[in-house]
């Protein structure tokens, strides 16, 4: 019990990172952590051995797949604009804070399973082959969400830096 | 310097900063020469310095107490485990059991039937699924002799579904007491380690029966039975999910 104490809490506010970059609630997000962590109590003997971290990811992204197929059935959707404003960049100066929303209203607009692609690699820092794992998925799949991932975020990003501009007229007539 | 092309994959794992020292020089020295593929790599890390800052604002909270592992683990300690609340179903099935024993004439049609079944299989699935040590007797290596021994105790022939094709492995198998004699369990387990229990014995009544759902607890399972043998599926995963699973038991089984 003690090691799997030392090996997952240090884990814990990455996940709670990831599932709140993924559903954008405090609340539902903290809830999917929560049943993560009861799984991974409960089955923390069939974890491989080695690092927890991509295990511990595996679950809980299998529990926000099934909140947001869940959510979907209900006719429930949390929107952005329900969100709490709050939810993201609490000490942040204000400049910074609307920049950071901003970036983070613009993931919201990727599909689901581009974001969590992004998000394992390039914020939880999780090897391509563990995002791989996670997402029950070849790497090379991950590779091409990844691209698409970077590709569309960047172009919502030039979208607004320079409104309607030729750049990003450019851009879509070249697709 | 190595004469690989520099690919797509090698760009975004620049970015990512996990190429070899080596490989991430040869792309160094490729974006130097191609002006616009180097803006694209910067404004993605870029991006990548962004999301990370928008984020890390939510690692850097304090834990909220739902979430104080130490917590979590002395609540579940403190409930009874599933074991437990089999160990006292199986009383309460027992007691029941004998209280039946009396009446038995006039039940016996019913007490055999597909509802026994899919509770036997529940119970086996609370008991047998949740053990860490020894979950079955005898286990998949041995398959061949566990499908002769099943059989030769069933008196009939058994056949072990093979799962594979809906990410279930064979964990192995045991024999099962049930008050209708002995019944044949196989236990399956898929990559993230969730167990599904197969249990089929010979039926007294409802020797055909069309498949029907079951729950009870937090499992839940589909029941059938054909030419006169039984078969419950069950496992902890929703049920439109053990469906299809089901269906093929039952369709191998049909195939002799």
């Amino acid at each position: 019990m003690s090691d799997m104490l030392h090996l997952v809490e240090p884990v814990i506010p990455a996940l709670r990172r990831y599932a709140r970059a993924l559903v954008r609630n405090r609340a539902a997000a903290d809830d999917l952590v929560q049943d993560c962590l009861e799984r991974a109590i409960s089955h923390w003997n069939q974890r491989r051995e080695g690092d927890p971290r991509p295990w511990l990811f595996t679950i809980l992204h299998n529990l926000a797949v099934n909140h947001f197929r869940r959510s979907a059935r209900q006719g429930k959707h949390i929107t952005i604009d329900e969100a709490n404003e709050d939810d993201f960049g609490q000490d942040a100066v204000q400049e910074q804070k609307l920049m950071y929303q901003d970036v983070l209203d613009k993931l919201a607009r990727l599909p689901e399973d581009q974001r969590a692609v992004l998000l394992l690699v390039a914020v939880e820092d999780l090897s391509y082959a563990d995002a791989a794992r996670v997402l029950d998925i070849p790497i090379g799949t991950v590779m091409s969400r990844l691209s698409r991932a970077r590709e569309k975020l960047q172009q919502e990003i030039e979208g607004t830096a320079d409104g309607a501009s030729k750049n990003v007229v450019q851009l879509r007539s070249m697709k | 310097m190595s004469n690989r092309p520099i690919t797509e994959d090698d760009l975004h794992a620049y970015v990512d900063g996990v190429l070899e020292p080596e490989r991430e020089a040869e792309v160094a020295i490729y974006l130097e020469g191609h002006p616009d593929m180097a803006r694209r790599v910067a404004a993605f890390s870029d991006q990548r310095d962004l999301l990370r800052k928008a984020l890390a604002p939510i690692a850097d909270e304090p834990v909220p107490s739902q979430l104080n592992l130490s917590r979590i683990i002395e609540s579940r300690r403190r409930r009874p485990s599933p074991v437990w609340w089999a160990i006292a179903a199986m009383l309460m099935l027992s007691i029941g059991g004998l209280g039946g024993w009396v009446v038995r004439g006039s039940l016996q049609s019913s007490s055999g039937g597909l509802a026994a079944l899919a509770q036997e299989a529940a119970y086996s699935y609370s008991v047998y699924a949740p053990d860490r040590v020894r979950p079955v007797e005898m286990r998949a290596s041995d398959s061949a002799q566990l499908v002769q021994w099943v059989s030769n105790r069933l008196k009939q022939p058994v056949k072990l579904p093979d799962l594979t094709g809906s990410g279930y492995r064979l964990m192995g198998g045991r024999l099962i007491a049930t008050s209708h004699g002995p019944a044949a369990m196989f236990m399956y387990d898929d990559d993230r380690g969730d167990r599904l229990v197969v249990l089929t014995r010979p039926m007294i009544s409802d020797q055909s029966a069309p498949m029907a759902p079951h729950s009870g607890g937090d499992v839940s399972g589909f029941a059938w039975a054909d030419g006169g043998m039984g078969y419950s599926l069950v496992g902890q995963a929703a049920a439109e999910s053990l469906r299809p699973i089901a269906n093929e038991v039952r369709r191998q089984a049909r195939m002799i």
